[in-house]
This record gives C-alpha cells, structure tokens and sequence, in this order.
C-alpha cells in the first residue's frame, strides 16, 4: 500500500495524458480541472478536457459557450512557463466533424440531415463516450502536430457505468459495422443471399411495424454512412492503443461510499485486464475532523451529560455535532482501509472533504494541495 | 416516474414509494429500464428477468412487484403481443435488427420503454386492473425530457405508421391525470441545478410534476443564532470551556478552537444547503424531505423510509 503522488506524475515529462474515471458524483471534474490547474502552473502546457462540468467551476475556468475549442484559461499563473487551456465536449458538433472529415461535402450533407444520423449523433447512449475518446485523439494529435500541449488531462463522462468510455467505440464502431446494416446496404449480394429469406421476412416486417419512410431512411443512413465504417474501426482501435501506452495514466477517482468504491474496484480490474496504466486512485471526500482525540461516543455521552444537567445546550450541540463528524470519519476510514487491503498494489491518495463547493481557480488550487499533501 | 441526478437515491426513493403505496390489498409494480439491477441489489434478490415477480410485501400489507425491462425483450413482445409475429420476431433479433434499431435510435428504445409501462398500467386481471400503481425507476435527470417526449423523438423518425401511433397514446397517458414525475435530489448544487433544469423542461412538455424529494436531509443540532455565529468562528470560547468542563473535560483552548473551527465547517454547509432548498422552494411545488440514514441503505431501511414517505 503506497501514496499516490500525484506531483511526481505531473511534474514527469512522461506523463502526457491522465484520464480521470469513476462514478458519477465521485468530483471527477473537479480532479481533472484541479490538476490540469496545477500541472499549467507547475510549468506543464496543459488541456484540460471536461466532458459535462458544473456551471459554477465551468465559469470558473472561463467555459462560457460551447464552442468545442480549447481555450486560454486567463487566470492560471504563467510564471513558471506553463500555461492551461480548458474545454468543454460538443459531442454532436464533434460527431458532425468527423463525419466533414471522412466523407465526400455531398455525401457528408447527406448523413447530417438523416433523421437516423440526427438521434445518433445527439442522444445515442454511448456517443458521449466515443466522442470523448475522439475529441482526445484529436488533441493529441494536435499537440505533436504544434506543441501546443506537452499534457492533456481528460475527464469521462458520468455514464450510469464508469466503464462506458471504455466499452462505447467498440460498441459503435461494430454496430455500424455490423451484420445488419451490411444487410440493409447489399441485401441480394454475395454470400448474403442465403440469408435472403430471413432478411426479406424481416424487412417486411419493419416495413409494417415502422413504415416505409423508417425504413428508407435507414438504408439511406446505412448506405451513406457505408464509406466511413473503415475510418470509423480504426479511429476507435487508435483511441484504445493510445490509452494503453505508457505515457497514459488514469486516475480513477472513487468517494469512501461502498457504491462508488465497488465501481473503482471494478474499473481498476478492468483497467488491468486492458493492459491500460493505471497511476492510482484518489479517495475524495474523506471526512476529517479538527478534533481527532475525541471519539464519538466520548462526545455523545458527554452531550447527553451535559443535557440532562441542563447545561450549555450550545455546547452539547456542538459536541452532537462532533459525534456525528467522528461516526462519518470512522466510517470512512473503515471503508477506504477496506479498499486499500483489498488492493495492496494500487497507489492511493486521501482527500479531505471541503465544506463548501469548488467554483473558481483559488478552490482548484486549495483542491491542487490536497491532493498532493 | 421518479427521476433525480445520478447519486441522489432515485432508485431508492422510487422502491420505497412502492412499498409506501401498497396498502392492504394493492398491488404495486415497480419497473426499472436501465439495465442496472439496482433494483435486485436495493432488495437483495438475484438478478430480475423480463418476468413481473413479487419482490416484497409492503408495511401496510400490499404486494409490490418488480420488472427489469429489456427493450429487446420488448420489442419482440410487442411485436408478438400486437403483430402475432412470434417467428418473424426471432429472424429480426436473429439479423441484429433489433439491437440495430433500439441501440441507434433512442427514440425507439424508449418508446418500447415506456410502451411496457403504458402495457402495465392498462392492464386487466379478473375484472380490474392488474395494478393500483405502477412505480417507474426512470433514467436519470440529464435524460428524462428526450425519454418521457416519446412523441417528438419518435416524430422526427416515423412521421406516420404503428409506431408512431403507438407513441402517440403513451404519450396521452404520461401527459394525463394519471401521471406525476417526482424528482429527487440532494442539497448539492449539481443535483439542484439539475432539478431545476428537468422541472422547467418537463412543464414545457405538459408533464405533471408530483414532488421533489430532497433526500439524504440532516437536521443540525446547532439553532440559527450558533449556527449564525460559527460560521463567522465566533461562538462564544468562555461558554464552550465552562460547558465542557461541567462535562468533564479539560477543555484546552485548543479543543475549544478545534470544536470551533467544526462548527464553522458544519455552519457553512448548512449555508449552502439553505441556499439550495431555497432555490427548490422556488418552484413552488410540493417538497417531501426523506432523513439520511445514517447506517446506509438496507431492506430494513428501506422500510423505514417507506413508512416516512406515507406519512
């Protein structure tokens, strides 16, 4: 069982992208913006890629409109040579480019305007995730390309599983591929003609239960979208061998709640299974009190003492209030024990938890420190 | 419908408001369509199946049944249900039509989603409806306007045919009297916010909003007039020495500055969390407050939470 030190990943040359995962509502974002932040002024040139922040720390870092471009953040202090740049994912804008990218202008305007295109590029369940990992292909190669970055810092999206970014492209990449839609594009050719039987019966079917026009409309997205499956494969095989180098590190970011330590649990195994390096996990919001001696029982019974004498009501409230803050902090240091022993091999650093929220660069530094304390 | 951000307790909530429903002779289903089993593992049940099964019996006698619903599963359902295509059905999911269909177009997926519920809910049995109330575990916050719009987001695929007129009655009833969308939060900003931005967009699609259930509520054992002081620090140092002397400790200044300094962090939580519900307030409906439980969620608290939510 060893600390996570995060200053020493940072500070390594090395490092070129962190990617921060775990459960929604674990302070993914805030991680990510945190150390993007600390990286920059550290002497890091550094983008930090935020997937769905929160409005307040969105400002914060100067994400005012949605224009899928990283941005100057102007606040981060240069003096070291370093210097942060801050975005926010556009995953239809960035679903439309690729599709500019990789097709002829006609059949590109083609695909835009399929209703089909339109329900997947803006509310498929796994686009957000695959629009991620190519945002991040983007950057990356954009930063060898110009220099303009020597760390990208990514952030996932709070999916209902962390392990969604991981899972969507390939899910995408063989759905648009797949038997199907081959079907729908060459239905009496090739070897496919045995098949024609079933795949006559199921059209007729569609065609009663959805109508013509679905069905048109289908085989007009299929058929346009037939030029980019190639590019579609290989971009998601180029994201997944990026994750897996060693100039990669995740971070996966858990709260001491048995829920979200059993999805890090989870996703470090995942991780090793996938050969992908993981540097550590961040245990945040761990309950810490200013009055470690005083257990809660000591402070309960004292609380009670003093009510049934009828003294200082303020004081036995105040020594309520620390029974309560010690059951959290044992608590949570039963379960982030827990975790350790179950994971000896794995890097972990606490967080103590902030009474208040994280909204601008001055709560990102303070965050910055606690994370490398 | 219960919706609420990721983290906030919705799947809870909506389990125990099943069991809050079910009154002696009632039956209640509750439906979750998301894939997770998070209601077999809130139940501490193995895996549920596309199969509508007695999951509990509630505090005042009813039965609440549960349902994991597939939207595969679904569709070849519907299909066979409305179409009498049991054999056609296998040779479209045998193509991967129907996961080609219900994974690119959300829309669908939904529709089929909210078509089992819509089913449930309509149900006959022996002369009466099947159940008195059908509890629904929907998705979270960020997707329940595009999930409950079945209309819209069926409209721009399917402009006429079954589908479509399919759609057309679910979405009849989910904006009818019989309907209530209650959405859970927490008194975090995230989860505020984006009970404010659900609320706003369900009453733009004539959605009925039940309640929001602020859960996970701690009461502070400080009243206004300390908490107003130690969120500035200055709760009075001679008081709390005195106090916990008579309570036997020494009561170093630095215990009573340590004890300080937590007050204020406590103090300034509230703040925010005023600040929260105050916002809440301001949409003017209903709010229900559920007491965090201090041990986690278990079956036996989920009871408990249950029997606070009749109240």
């Amino acid at each position: 069982m060893s600390t996570l030190d995060l200053d020493a990943l940072i500070d390594d040359p090395g490092t070129r992208i962190i990617v921060t995962c775990g459960s929604g509502g674990v302070g993914k974002t805030t991680t990510a913006a945190a150390l993007g932040l600390r990286a920059a002024e550290r002497g890091r040139k550094v983008v930090v890629l935020t997937i769905d922040p929160a409005r307040r720390l969105a400002q914060s870092l100067g994400l005012t409109e949605l224009d899928n471009t990283p941005r100057a953040v102007a606040d981060a202090d240069p003096a070291n040579g370093g210097r942060l740049d801050a975005m926010m994912l556009d995953m239809k804008r960035t679903f439309d480019e690729v599709v500019l990218a990789h097709a002829t202008p006609e059949k590109a305007e083609q695909i835009l305007a399929n209703p089909f295109y339109v329900a997947l590029s803006s509310s498929f369940a796994g686009t957000q995730e695959y629009m991620a990992m190519e945002k991040l292909g983007q950057l990356h190669k954009q930063a060898e390309r110009t220099g303009d970055w020597d760390l990208i810092v990514v952030d996932t999206p709070p999916s209902r599983s962390a392990l969604d970014f991981l899972d969507a492209p390939e899910r995408l990449a063989s759905l648009l591929e797949g038997r199907f839609l081959r079907l729908l594009l060459a239905p009496a050719r090739g070897p496919l003609r045995l098949m024609s039987a079933g795949v006559n019966l199921a059209m007729s079917v569609m065609n009663k239960v959805l109508g013509a026009q679905v069905l048109t409309d289908v085989q007009t997205f299929a058929a346009a979208f037939d030029t980019l499956f190639g590019g579609f494969r290989e971009r998601a095989d180029q994201t997944v061998a990026l994750l897996r180098e060693p100039h990669t590190a995740f971070l996966v970011v858990a709260s001491p709640q048995n829920d979200a330590l059993r999805e890090a649990s989870y996703f470090t195994e995942r991780l090793r299974e996938e050969q992908m390096p993981l540097a550590g996990v961040v245990l945040n919001r761990v309950t810490t009190t200013h009055v470690p001696d005083l257990s809660a029982e000591q402070s309960m019974a004292a609380a009670e003492k003093l009510e049934t004498a009828g003294k200082s009501e303020l004081t036995a409230a105040v020594l309520r209030l620390h029974a309560d803050k010690m059951q959290q902090v044992v608590s949570d240091r039963k379960r982030a024990d827990r975790f350790r022993r179950g994971h000896r091999a794995i890097a972990t650093v606490d967080v103590p938890a902030l009474p208040d929220d994280v909204h601008d660069l001055t709560g990102l530094r303070t965050i910055g420190d606690l994370l490398t304390a | 419908m219960v919706t609420g951000k990721g983290g906030t307790g919705k799947t809870t909530v909506a389990a125990a408001m099943a069991l809050a429903l079910a009154d002696q002779g009632k039956r209640i289903l509750l439906v979750e369509v998301e894939g997770r089993q998070g209601l077999a593992q809130l139940f501490d049940v193995p895996p549920l199946p596309y199969v509508e099964r007695r999951i509990a019996v509630g505090p005042a006698g009813g039965e609440v049944f549960a349902l994991a619903v597939d939207a595969e599963a679904a569709l070849l359902e519907y299909l066979d249900m409305y179409y009498h295509l049991g054999r056609a059905g296998k040779a479209l999911d045998k193509v991967g039509a129907v996961d080609f269909v219900t994974t690119i177009a959300p829309g669908l997926r939904d529709v089929l989603l909210t078509g089992k519920v819509y089913e449930a809910t309509r149900r006959k049995s022996h002369g009466r409806l099947a159940y008195d109330a059908v509890v629904l575990d929907a998705p979270p916050t960020g997707r329940i306007g595009p999930f409950l719009n079945v209309n819209q987001e069926v409209a721009g695929l399917a402009k006429v045919g079954p589908i479509r007129n399919q759609a057309d009655a679910i979405m009849g009833m989910l904006r009818s009297d019989v309907t209530r969308v209650h959405l859970v939060t927490l008194l975090e900003e995230m989860p505020v916010q984006e009970t404010l931005d659900a609320v706003e967009q369900l009453e733009q699609l004539d959605l009925r909003i039940g309640s929001i259930v602020v859960n996970m509520v701690r009461n502070s054992p400080l009243d206004d007039d300390a908490l107003a002081l130690a969120v500035k620090e200055k709760l009075p140092a001679v008081e709390l020495t005195r106090g916990l002397r008579a309570a036997g400790f020494t009561a170093t200044k630095n215990m009573v500055a340590a004890l300080t300094k937590e007050a204020r962090d406590h103090a300034v939580r509230v703040g925010l969390e005023r600040e929260n519900r105050d916002r809440i307030d301001a949409l003017g409906k209903k709010v229900t407050e559920v007491a965090l439980l201090p041990d986690g969620i278990d079956h036996g608290a989920l009871f408990d939470l249950a029997e606070e939510l009749r109240s």
